[in-house]
């Protein structure tokens, strides 16, 4: 399974698929830009986005009592349209009485471990991925917000740091890509920007929705670098470095990419 | 079955190009060249072209174009290869492709024959070049033959 998904990275990195509309201005560009019209319209409309699929099993999960408590998210959270609205565009963020900051995906585990009393959702699972979509959802079109809370500074710098840091076999950093060569075409497809306003994202080419860690394990993959483990704090570093990145650009998730 | 068929396909598309106990030959640099072919013998042109053109063994046509019409689509990170040949000598060419650093500190063109200075290679691929000494070789005999 593993060798199956390293085998698919290297093919949306490696494998030529989409040749799309580019722009070479310097300004912020989501990659939904980069995409031609037929897939910016199946991401708008919900009927055809299926990245809404895992949204309506969010819902059902979100309602579901679970877990020794036999609690659902809903009886502490009420309705998510209203309590959960804001919520997807701040994180990662260090809950209370924690120190280190945690994505979307950790809170929802640091939920269900200590007010379900529920086992944690493997990262990837069809359940972890809806209940993210279902509260990404709730922020769609918010611009996205890192909270000021400034004992996130020194975890945002460390993410910098990676993101600059040139690594694997050819020796490339994500800045080498997403910085000093987005727009410009790495064999046929356009490099983005990398921000993450779209993820999780339903990708054509997984037949899936996958989150942001999955689409930086491919990035990693493609480069021949030894990808994080899968519970790395690298991967919530670089996303508050992303997402500081993107301040301000909307949430679109759950996205749509070829 | 399908699962089976696509694990030999990535595995073979993995398949590193390179044994595990190859080492780095030792060759002499030259003000900006290395004069010497690496494996004391010539490369084989044809063959360089296969690697030039492959997308998982030389890399090359993800950042640059070159007259290789087949592949469609090919990169624009990097100048073109048409005319490689003549604007550089086989020396040049040779220290280009074995580490390309040693020429332009920030370039991003990977080294394709060093193993130093590299960080968390995956398991995979570490300790071994991206091209074997023979592979250099037939990609340095390639690029001499374009002469425009
Ligand atoms: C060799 C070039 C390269 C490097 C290095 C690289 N990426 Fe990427 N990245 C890409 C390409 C190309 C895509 C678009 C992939 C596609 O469509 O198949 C992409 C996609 C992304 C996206 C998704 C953007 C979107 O709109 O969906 C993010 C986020 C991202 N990369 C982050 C990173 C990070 C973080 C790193 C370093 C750990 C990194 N990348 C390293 C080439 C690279
Ligand atoms: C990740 C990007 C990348 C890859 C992959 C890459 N190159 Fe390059 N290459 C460059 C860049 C950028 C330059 C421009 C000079 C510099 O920055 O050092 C360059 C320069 C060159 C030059 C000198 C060009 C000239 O005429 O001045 C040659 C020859 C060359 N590359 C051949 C190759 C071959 C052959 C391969 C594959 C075996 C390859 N490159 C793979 C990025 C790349």
């Amino acid at each position: 399974m593993r060798r199956v998904r390293i085998g698919l990275g290297l093919a949306s990195i490696f494998a030529a698929s989409f040749a799309a509309a580019q722009s070479g201005d310097s300004s912020r560009h989501s990659g939904y830009q980069d995409m031609g019209p037929a897939l910016q319209k199946m991401q708008d409309d919900d009927s055809a986005n299926p990245g809404m699929l895992f949204v309506q099993a969010g819902e059902a999960l979100w309602n579901q009592r679970t877990g020794a408590a036999n609690k659902a998210c809903a009886d502490c959270h009420r309705a998510a349209a209203a309590t959960m609205k804001g919520v997807a565009v701040r994180y990662p963020a260090i809950p209370p009485g924690t120190a280190k900051p945690v994505d979307l995906e950790g809170r929802i585990n640091l939920c269900r471990t200590a007010n379900q009393k529920a086992e944690p959702l493997a990262g990837e699972s069809r359940e972890l991925l809806a209940l993210t979509a279902y509260l990404a959802r709730q922020s769609r079109g918010l611009p996205i917000a890192p909270p000021d809370d400034p004992r996130l500074g020194p975890f945002r710098e460390q993410g910098a740091e990676l993101y600059k840091r040139r690594q694997g076999q050819l020796n490339l950093a994500c800045a080498t890509c997403h910085d000093a060569n987005a727009g410009k075409k790495l064999a046929g497809v356009t490099i983005p920007q990398a921000h993450p306003d779209g993820y999780p994202v339903y990708r054509l080419e997984w037949q899936s929705l996958g989150s942001l860690k999955r689409r930086l394990r491919n990035c990693l993959v493609g480069i021949r670098a030894e990808a994080y483990a899968y519970d790395a704090p690298e991967y919530v570093l670089l996303e508050l470095y992303l997402m500081d990145r993107a301040k301000g650009m909307k949430l679109e998730a759950p996205g749509v990419r070829p | 079955m399908r699962r089976v068929g696509l694990l030999v396909v990535v595995l073979a598309l993995l398949a590193p190009a390179v044994r595990a106990q190859d080492e780095l030959r030792s060759f002499m640099i030259v003000r900006d060249s290395i004069p010497e072919s690496l494996t004391g013998t010539p490369g084989d042109a044809t063959r360089g072209r296969a690697i030039v053109a492959n997308r998982s063994v030389g890399l090359c046509l993800l950042c640059h174009s070159g007259p290789i019409p087949e592949e469609r689509f090919q990169g624009n990170l990097a100048p073109s290869l048409a005319g490689a040949g003549a604007r550089w000598s086989e020396g040049q060419l040779r220290l280009r492709i074995v580490d390309a650093a040693r020429l332009n500190a920030d370039t991003i063109m990977p080294p394709y024959y060093r193993l130093d200075h590299l960080h968390r290679v995956a398991r995979l691929f570490s300790e071994k070049p991206i091209l074997s000494a023979e592979q250099v070789e037939d990609v340095v005999a390639y690029l001499a033959t374009l002469k425009e």
